[in-house]
């Protein structure tokens, strides 16, 4: 038994595992503390509410609101679990995003600017479609890969600069985000066709998906219920009174979809050899500027699917005066890739992870004195934790060494500090390895296809 | 004419200096991206400050008495504290980036999260809502310079220059473009600013001679997070009515843009916010500006969108980083974890 978890420990993926972990602790951590702090030092807050926001940050997932007697109660909340669900959809498909371009080496935060075009693109579909005489799944489907392939063009602007004029990405990805904020409002503020009249109520938004262009006495009117919505696949039964749809198991196909696209393929593991090193790759055949441009495009149509998933669902509003703020869930695909340590499959549970921060937010807002951003704090410490993350996993990994060392030869091994243990030969660092392995394999297919 | 310059005036002086922070990081060798995060954290420490201060004793008969000293005072306080918590804020990011070698993209990603969040989290809690207002009164009757602050009357004339430079602006104004000035002669000009750019240029170079490369990192974030600070808090007091909302509208983003626009040269990046700042006091406010005073709306009369002029910086930013990739001014060893070790 002590040798399997030893195994275990041995693995990298573990070792992930258990710096994520670490991290979520610590953002935990952080976030508990701020209330503590808040609660003890603020006039009109006590220690008990404070402990009380803390046990929601902490399990809010299951609260089930308040009893009669104004204390706390536990227990299965479908719609708290619906909702999660729902709202992991997007993070799930822009945590992939982020992933993708990170293995081919690019730090993609334009998400938030492809999550909008993809946005405006499927709304605008939606919409304009006449679904009085096409099948509801048809502009469904039409909406959702045209999201998809703006998204798509969205991100490959970033992408195409970087590998014709090598422009830092980064710069490339913010400036086209906030183009994007505002071309999105711009559009939307001058046809005003899609701007939803018919719920006085509220204003500044867009129609919902589910309602159908028809001629209502000779001119085009929104009517409510054509059917462009994803389809609750049963889910609503078992979560109900929740947003939840099929949309959460679309999400899931394609995290799988592309795991098998980034380990299973050619055209996968010659994104990863850029992303290990460009040049090594170029040397060994790949065309790196073509995999940079089509890293980004799939990263730009993940997160363009993400959108189109989020505003298909026929019950989410478009607030469409964009220009002066990105969407969070753009910005949170960053979290979730680098939680999951960018593995596709791990990136299903970090998505879930943070809607789970985010409908406990909504649970602080609602039962204590305390607010959701709490939760954003959180968010923002497990980012702050994973940019050196490679820290952490180096202090795990010192640690087995120095383990190691001590069994191996007891007396001598006691004055090999961790930093200057001895390299063992199965200790060099998985980074390189890959580096190192990356340019000869495919240096094998290019002789390959040569022949 | 005289609405338009103060206007640009206004957006252009806080990008101006924030911009100056993204360089000086960057000279030392850290690519700032928090700067929109210190930002955002620097308005909401300057309007606390401006708010906790004014329900003080000494303001309130300060503002009785019409003390128009002693609330030029509070302005530059609160500027001074938005400025040191704007720089402890830093910290986070350079101890992160030279102590621990992390990610400084992730890093100052981490830090935009952190801001809004943190700040937010604070002004529900004080304030009640998303709004963190001054305790009473508004930017324009506290800080305001006016004719009648400097003793004029009120009808009198005083001709174009005096008319634009001295009625109804800020302080913090001329004080942000002083700062701007000297900050530029200290990297570019002495002997510490040659010390930090080399270390964002070749730090093993630097090191051989002596030169703390760590310090001069910690330094070069430190200033920027500082000036970062105090450019938020000047933006929330001169176009926001000094409220804080977690928000500066992209504005750190657009100094960055103002940062590569300007090639990293302080004349060209106090163009460059120039002209940034005109497009965006032309797209607030494109249907009522009168530029020669004849009565005729000339940009609205061309019919451009407002959205336009608010996309346009950054369109001009993506093209000039496209065309002039091979002449940037940007630091060679930018976003590289020094490591001794390394060679």
């Amino acid at each position: 038994m002590k040798d399997f978890f030893s195994v275990l420990y041995r693995k990298e993926g573990t070792r992930s595992v258990i710096a994520s972990l670490i991290s979520i602790v610590i953002g935990l951590l952080v976030g508990s503390l701020l209330i503590l702090i808040v609660g003890a030092t603020s006039k009109n807050l006590s220690l008990s509410t404070a402990w009380e926001g803390i046990r929601i940050v902490l399990m809010g997932i299951f609260s089930t609101g308040r009893d009669a007697a104004g204390a706390l109660t536990w227990g299965f909340n479908p719609q708290s679990i619906g909702n999660m669900l729902f709202r992991a959809t997007p993070l799930i498909l822009t945590g992939l995003s982020v992933a993708v371009a990170f293995k081919t080496g690019l730090f993609n935060i334009g998400a938030p600017g492809q999550y909008l075009m993809g946005t405006a693109v499927t709304l605008v579909i939606a919409l304009s479609v006449p679904s009085g005489s096409i099948p509801a799944i048809i502009v469904w489907l039409l909406a959702f890969l045209g999201g998809m392939l703006a998204g798509a063009l969205w991100g490959a602007i970033p992408g195409l600069v970087k590998a014709f004029l090598n422009i830092n990405e980064v710069l490339a990805c913010i400036m086209t985000n906030w183009i994007a904020a505002n071309l999105v409002t711009w559009f939307f503020d001058s046809t005003k066709v899609f701007q939803n009249t018919v719920e006085n109520t509220k204003s500044g938004y867009i129609y919902m998906t589910d309602y159908g262009r028809t001629m209502v006495d000779g001119a085009w009117t929104y009517v409510r219920g054509n059917g462009v919505s994803t389809p609750k696949m049963g889910l609503d039964r078992i979560f109900p009174g929740s947003q939840v749809n099929g949309g959460i198991l679309i999400a899931i196909v394609i995290a799988v979809v592309i795991y098998i696209l980034m380990s299973k393929t050619t055209l996968g593991y010659q994104l990863k050899a850029c992303g290990s090193n460009r040049h090594a790759a170029r040397y060994a055949g790949v065309n790196d500027r073509r995999n940079i441009v089509l890293s980004m495009a799939i990263a730009g149509a993940l997160s363009g699917a993400g959108a189109a998933l989020y505003y298909l669902s026929g019950n989410t509003e478009f607030f469409w005066s964009t220009y002066q703020s990105l969407p969070a869930t753009g910005f949170n695909g960053i979290p979730v890739a680098l939680l999951a340590v960018n593995n596709p499959i791990a990136v299903i549970f970090t998505g879930i992870f943070m809607s789970m921060l985010n409908i406990v937010g909504l649970q602080l807002t609602n039962l204590t004195a305390y607010n959701e951003y709490i939760t954003d704090v959180i968010i923002a410490t497990i980012v702050y934790l994973s940019a050196f993350s490679l820290v952490i996993k180096m202090l795990l990994r010192g640690r087995k060494k120095h383990k190691a060392a001590a069994t191996a030869h007891t007396a001598p091994a006691q004055g090999t500090g961790t930093e200057n243990a001895p390299q063992p030969a199965d200790g060099t660092p998985p980074e390189d390895t890959a580096k190192d392995k990356a340019p000869d394999t495919a240096q094998a297919e290019e002789g390959g296809e040569r022949v | 004419m005289t609405f338009l310059i103060q206007q640009t005036l206004l957006y252009a002086v806080p990008l101006m200096l924030v911009a100056l922070a993204g360089v000086f990081a960057e000279r030392s060798g850290i690519i700032n991206l928090a700067l929109e995060g210190i930002m955002i954290f620097g308005a909401f420490i300057g309007v606390l400050f401006v708010r906790m201060m004014q329900s003080t004793e000494f303001f309130l008969a300060a503002n009785e008495a019409k003390n128009y000293l002693a609330m030029q005072g509070l302005e530059l306080l609160a500027m001074l504290a938005a400025a040191v918590m704007g720089a402890i804020f830093s910290l986070l990011l350079s101890f992160a980036s030279v102590n621990l070698r992390a990610d400084q993209t992730i890093g100052g990603t981490a830090l935009n999260l952190m801001a809004p969040a943190l700040v937010l989290f604070l002004i529900r809690i004080i304030a009640n809502q998303n709004t963190l207002q001054m305790a009473q009164g508004d930017a324009a009757s506290w800080f305001m310079i006016k004719k009648t602050t400097l003793g004029f009357s009120r009808t009198d004339d005083l001709g174009f220059l005096g008319n634009t430079f001295l009625h109804q602006v800020y302080l913090a104004t001329y004080v942000c473009i002083i700062l701007f000035v000297v900050l530029s002669i200290i990297l570019y000009k002495t002997r510490f600013g040659l010390r930090m750019r080399s270390c964002g240029e070749n730090p093993q170079a630097a090191d051989s001679l002596g030169i703390n490369v760590y310090k001069m990192r910690y330094a070069g974030t430190t200033i920027s997070g500082a000036l970062a600070g105090m450019g938020g808090f000047v933006y929330a007091l001169t176009t926001a009515n000094c409220a804080s909302t977690g928000d500066v509208a992209g504005f750190g983003f657009l100094a960055l843009a103002v940062m590569i626009f300007g090639n990293w040269k302080p004349l060209n990046i106090a163009g460059a916010a120039l002209l940034f700042g005109l497009f965006k006091c032309v797209a607030a406010s494109y249907s009522s500006i009168d530029i020669n005073g004849d009565g005729v709306y000339l940009l609205a009369q061309i019919g451009l969108s407002p959205h336009l002029y608010r996309m346009l910086p950054y369109i001009i930013t993506l093209l000039v980083l496209a065309f002039t990739s091979k002449s940037s001014r940007a630091s060679k060893a930018e976003g590289i974890p020094y490591d001794k070790g390394s060679r």
